[in-house]
């Protein structure tokens, strides 16, 4: 899994070699630090030769500095290449959810693939730092203070052979059985995030409906839930800390005992025996690192399998097969044998066939799931057919690259976002270049430009994260004027006019019919009063086309739209 | 939120994702120790654990120093009778000393076992408790605090903020105690050993407390800055995959991919400098202790040999020097581990400054003492109360003059006289609201947004409180009631339908906690939401996620309509309850909403005004006031605002 993660450290390559190697040569000086110590014992003090002492002392200290700038050094490439890997990845993520399909994104919620950029990212790109950090220098200082202390008395040295071999193992059996139990703990602590999330969305329910009382219940099981699965996977840890703290004592009042017995039968030294003991705490220390480094790996291994799914998703509508040049040449829109389903659902678009001519202005109606917005995201490909030709312009819209393709047709989405930015900016989605007086066009044409004059700051205004400072109708219409900026030969407005009153609708419609002709415009609704001039209507009913006609047509023939019309008819018999 | 502006729910989602653990707020909090106490007095609510676990931590790390100080006996023995050339009863002199050495390690680790055990149940408990408090604090604020706070700002207070509590108290804690015993307890035994060592230990510290500082400040600014652009990052990261199918269909994923690439730069150069100060501080620190021992011990062996340099330290031995440099590793270590855990403890201040914050805040008041009680009429027609279900429900008024209670029976007449309302002390929202609903009649709010539709009804209940006039529920003013109980007389169906995790029974009953499976079928069957829910894949046992994904937005209106009926209020609001409805779906529910609608007190607010034609009173409302009101018939006669907006001449937005 690691693996597919590695490509993303290719630009700090060097720094992650650099690290390790600054960190070898910290080691390597480190370890000979008491080594060195015991030459000032043995040799300067036991001798009573104070120039072994200053020689030997010196040495040390020059060794203790080397270390602390190669230490030095290390931190900073690791730094280097940890934050840069997760950078990387982040891009790299980031870049793959872009070029996610629709029903890609809808595998994963959006929440998730936030959390996955975000808490995952990080998650992995510490323990990256981190086992550069750790990775080369525990085993290293491992095997270099057991070789040194082997150096000094190989006898004394068995005491590391018999208590290292028992720490890994040890070690392991810990990993084996905290890591099911992170599992656990991280899982209650995404479900107790979820269900807090949720009551806060939904507190004016609970107070309306006087139910705080039982949400404190519900949130007292969460918050249990979570303390429990805490407890039950650190409680590992606290015996961690205590055993490796025995481990360390065991070898120093072994070796103390041992040494003294060595040393009496002048098989070693006094200075000898205290350089050991400082080998201890460094090989204790060394197992500790590869410890955390063990446990971060563990529970960073859930963010890795997170990440993965998301670099293993196959974006499944692609520009394969797609020919570059090629244009959309007119607003014609054919489909032939439509069948499509969301996922492995059931089919909620069964035989549609359907031709729109050129210019051609077609009205869509139908009840609540009808799939209207499902049929018209075939055109621009937001999803692909699952059986069926969708035809644009005379030619398959597999044919044409998705820009080539999207550029041409337009569509409001039921759920319009404006992003964080001035009007203008948002507005540009549709056109990079165009000009203040195209963008005021447009405007006048959905009916926005008399609001968006009104602001203080006209097209300047800042409109808030999700575009929060306008209504939902003033959205609705800077949405349509965007989509339009990008002068399309296929224009649909899906429901965008909902929250738009029926004299604006009216104008708008009349608006678009001179912006640009030639151009297809096919208008999802639900009142009948905004499709009712369409040249051509289609009726859905349950993922079926019902009827097909104009409106007076359909009145007579189509018993669903004649219901329809009459229901609304209602509101609107005083005209 | 004003009036009706939608802009609050869309914060929603946004659970602004933690900044990397424990590196947020490094000011301290100005009333540190305020909080500090708080947060101890949470902690040692049980006084003898605490304690307990005090003196275990203390005895832990004072038998690693005591433990220690063996060595220095243990190598005098034995050097000294390597100078002396004898090795005869060398080891059971010696085997004593390890036996006491061994026992006092031993005890050590048991001892720390055991704190890290009770710490772990105490913190996790500290923890528990504080989400809780926090959490059921939060449900006792007042609507208004929701308004100002975004989702995700108080989800941090649960997630970042309560995780920098536990970092501080799982590990920097015990840390913290264990240091400051392991440095104290090393300060003695360096000086027992050598006054002389002691004092050069002593100065080259105090270099290494600068590199400390220096570091940290550095350090700390980074951070700082790092913390910043990561939260523009995460901004950048939310509003983009949220609004990433617009994206798609406006080809502007390159764009997009650009504007992100420019900030995650940002962040990594941000967060390289910061790191690299973090990690730098463990080389440095452990190689300076290098550099101390070598000096140290080049002194004093130089001591030893020389018998004393300036005339003092005659008296080292080899085997003190031995201990001693032992010490004085273990005198930088805990500085190190101190310095790291320094900035956890700041955050940690700095968090729980914030979710204090929340808790000192005044919960909703309800000074209400009418309460709803379950009633009969005995045999004189009069209203008493019945300590089982009736069907029939009567106000109790207790009178504080006299003493004595009335009752009145539960009915659904509101009366608004002269309301006037605000939210912010300045931008008045209703101005004179004098409005009349006999119980069972349907009145109707029509006007564009932000008239004040939905602050009405957000008055009927109270969750605001108005500034002048009266509401009166069946001829009791509205502020003499019990809310809980106020609340329970009406029920809502409000603009943004909120479903919760749990099977679709689960939230129909949600209007009523003990409702039977018929009251809920009956309740899905007159809201028409049976059919669909027959037909989902295990029926009324269905699963919803959170944010009900696995429905569509009409069905959800549709639960939220059962989970009204359910409930079975005298007092019914719908605001926008059909907004997301087909007009033909709607004409469907619509027999079901009339016999919803029968005998009951209707609220309900539309942009359709098909919807509202057929009330009884239809009120226009227009910036806070009532402009227009009567049936429809009568306002189409009165040509005015009502007839414009009806024929289609009038912008409603």
């Amino acid at each position: 899994m690691i693996k597919k993660l590695l490509p993303y450290s290719k630009k700090y390559i060097p720094y992650a070699i650099l690290s390790p190697l600054f960190i070898v040569c910290e080691v390597m000086m480190e370890v000979r630090i008491p080594f060195t110590m015991a030459k000032i014992v043995d040799y300067g003090i036991m001798r009573q030769d104070i120039s072994a002492i200053y020689s030997n002392g010196l040495v040390m200290v020059v060794m203790a500095l080397i270390s602390l700038v190669c230490g030095a050094l290390a931190a900073r490439f690791a730094a280097v290449a940890g934050i840069g890997f997760g950078s990387e990845v982040r891009k790299g993520v980031f870049g793959k959810i872009q070029d996610f399909s629709f029903s890609n994104t809808d595998k994963f919620s959006t929440a998730s693939l936030i959390t996955r950029l975000t808490t995952d990212i990080n998650m992995v790109q510490n323990t990256f730092m981190m086992s550069l950090r750790m990775f080369i220098r525990a085993p290293l200082m491992l095997v270099s203070a057991v070789t040194y202390a082997t150096r000094i008395n190989s006898k004394l040295a068995a005491v590391f052979f018999a208590v290292v071999p028992l720490m890994a193992v040890v070690m392991a059996l810990f990993g084996g059985i905290a890591f099911p139990r992170f599992k656990v703990m991280f899982e209650k602590y995404d479900k107790f995030n979820s269900s807090v999330q949720e009551n806060l969305i939904a507190i004016r329910v609970v107070k309306a409906y006087v139910r705080s009382k039982f949400e404190k219940e519900k949130f007292k099981d969460s918050n249990d839930d979570l303390k429990k699965a805490s407890v039950n996977a650190e409680k590992l840890m606290t015996v961690a800390s205590p055993f490796m703290m025995f481990m360390m004592y065991s070898c120093i009042v072994a070796v103390l005992w041992f040494g003294s017995r060595l040393i009496l039968g002048d098989q070693m030294k006094v200075g000898e025996l205290a350089s050991f003991i400082s080998y201890i705490t460094q090989i204790l220390m060394s197992l500790m690192m590869l410890s955390v480094v063990f446990v971060m790996s563990v529970i960073s291994r859930a963010s890795i399998t997170r990440l993965c799914e998301i670099i293993d998703e196959v974006p499944d509508i692609s520009d394969k097969g797609a020919d570059p040049s090629l244009e959309v040449a007119d607003g014609s829109v054919e489909f032939k044998n439509i069948y499509f389903k969301y996922g492995d659902g059931k089919y909620i678009l069964e035989n549609i066939n359907l031709s729109i001519s050129s210019g051609e202005t077609i009205g869509i109606i139908g009840g609540t799931g009808s799939s209207k917005t499902s049929l018209v995201q075939l055109i621009p490909r937001l999803y692909d057919a699952d059986e069926g030709e969708v035809i644009v312009g005379g030619r398959h819209v597999k044919d044409y690259t998705l820009e080539n393709l999207r550029q041409s047709v337009s569509m409001t989405l039921q759920k319009n976002l404006l992003f964080s930015g001035t009007i203008e900016q948002n507005l540009r989605w549709g056109d990079e270049n165009a000009s203040l007086d195209e963008l005021r066009k447009v405007s006048e044409i959905a009916q926005a430009d008399n609001f968006v004059s009104e602001f203080t700051h006209g097209y300047a205004t800042e409109l808030g994260q999700g575009g929060v400072n306008v209504s939902g109708g003033q959205k609705q219409r800077l949405c349509i004027a965007r989509a339009l900026l990008k002068k399309p030969k296929i224009l649909i407005l899906d429901d965008s006019t909902s929250a738009v009153d029926t004299h604006t609708d009216s104008k708008i419609r009349e608006g678009l019919k001179k912006f640009r002709s030639g151009m297809t415009t096919i208008i999802i609704a639900q009142r009948i009063h905004s499709i009712e001039s369409a040249d051509r209507i289609v009726v859905l009913d349950n993922g079926k086309i019902d009827s097909i006609g104009t409106h007076s047509e359909l009145l007579k023939t189509s018993e669903i739209y004649k219901e329809v019309y009459v229901s609304q008819l209602e509101g609107s018999d005083e005209d | 939120m004003k009036g009706e502006d939608k802009s609050f729910s869309h914060n929603a989602q946004k659970g602004q994702p933690g900044p990397p653990k424990g590196r947020r707020g490094f000011e301290k909090p100005d009333n540190a120790r305020e909080i500090f106490r708080r947060l101890l007095g949470y902690l040692i609510k049980n006084k003898l654990l605490f304690l307990l676990i005090a003196v275990l931590v203390i005895f832990s790390s004072g038998s690693a120093v005591a433990g220690t100080y063996f060595l220095k006996p243990v190598i005098n023995i034995v050097s000294d009778a390597v100078s002396a050339g004898s090795a005869d009863g060398v080891m059971s002199q010696i085997a004593p000393l390890i036996f006491f050495m061994s026992i006092i390690f031993a005890l050590g680790v048991v001892s720390q076992y055991i704190y890290a055990r009770l710490m772990l149940n105490l913190s996790q408990s500290t923890l528990n408790n504080i989400r809780r408090d926090l959490f059921e604090h939060l449900q006792d604020l007042p609507i208004s605090f929701f308004d100002k706070h975004t989702h995700g700002e108080v989800m941090s207070r649960f997630s970042s903020d309560v995780d920098t509590l536990r970092e501080a108290m799982t590990q920097g804690m015990p840390q913290m105690i264990t240091s400051a015993v392991s440095v104290a307890g090393v300060f003695v035994m360096m000086l027992v050993l050598s006054p002389a060592l002691t004092v050069l230990v002593i100065a080259l510290m105090f270099v290494v407390v600068n590199i400390i500082k220096f570091i940290g400040k550095r350090s700390a600014s980074y951070f700082r800055s790092q913390q910043e652009v990561i939260g523009k990052v995460n901004g950048y990261i939310e509003e983009l995959v949220e609004g990433q199918k617009v994206v798609k269909v406006f080809c502007r994923e390159r764009r997009t991919m650009e504007g992100f690439a420019e900030l995650n730069e940002q962040y990594r150069k941000a967060a390289t400098n910061a790191h690299t100060y973090a990690n730098i501080l463990m080389p440095i620190m452990n190689n300076i202790s290098y550099v101390n021992y070598a000096i140290t011990s080049i002194v004093g062996a130089a001591i030893i040999v020389k018998g004393g340099i300036f005339g003092i330290g005659a008296s080292l031995s080899l085997g003190a020097l031995v201990s001693f440099l032992q010490y004085t590793r273990q005198f930088f270590q805990p500085l190190t581990m101190v310095s790291q855990q320094f900035n956890n403890f700041l955050s940690a201040l700095a968090g729980a400054e914030r979710i204090f914050a929340i808790i000192d805040l005044p919960p909703e008041e309800d000074d209400g003492y009418v309460t709803l009680v379950n009633a009969l009429r005995d045999g004189d027609g009069n209203i008493k109360e019945s300590a089982d279900y009736t069907g029939m429900w009567a106000w109790k008024h207790p009178h504080t003059k006299g003493g004595n209670v009335t009752y009145t029976e539960l009915r659904g007449e509101i009366v608004f006289e002269g309301v006037t309302f605000d939210y912010d002390g300045e931008n008045t929202v209703l101005s004179d609201i004098t409005l009349k609903a006999e119980s069972g009649e349907k009145i109707a709010f029509v006007g564009s947004t932000g008239a004040g539709k939905t602050t009405i009804t957000n008055l009927l209940n109270r969750f605001y409180d108005i500034a002048e006039g009266k509401i009166r529920y069946d001829g009791i003013n509205v502020k003499k009631i019990k809310k809980s109980d106020l609340r329970r007389s009406l029920a809502m169906v409000l603009q943004d339908t909120r479903l919760f995790t749990g099977t679709v029974r689960d939230n129909i009953a949600y209007g009523k906690l003990d409702a039977t499976d018929e009251e809920i079928v009956a309740a899905a069957k007159l809201a028409n939401a049976h059919r669909f829910i027959e037909k989902l894949p295990d029926g009324y046992d269905t699963i919803l996620s959170g944010d009900g994904a696995n429905i569509s937005q009409g069905q959800r209106q549709l639960l939220s309509i059962a989970r009204a009926a359910v409930a079975n209020p005298p007092v019914l609001v719908l605001d926008e309850a059909t907004s997301s409805i087909d007009t033909r779906t709607e004409r469907l529910i619509e027999k079901g909403m009339d016999k919803l609608m029968e005998n009951r007190t209707v609220f309900v607010i539309a942009h359709r005004l098909s919807t509202v034609r057929n009330s009884d009173k239809i009120m226009v409302l227009e910036h806070g006031k009532i402009i227009e009101q009567g049936n429809h018939e009568e306002l189409i006669a009165l040509h005015g605002k009502y007839y414009s907006l009806y024929t289609g001449q009038f912008v409603l937005d």
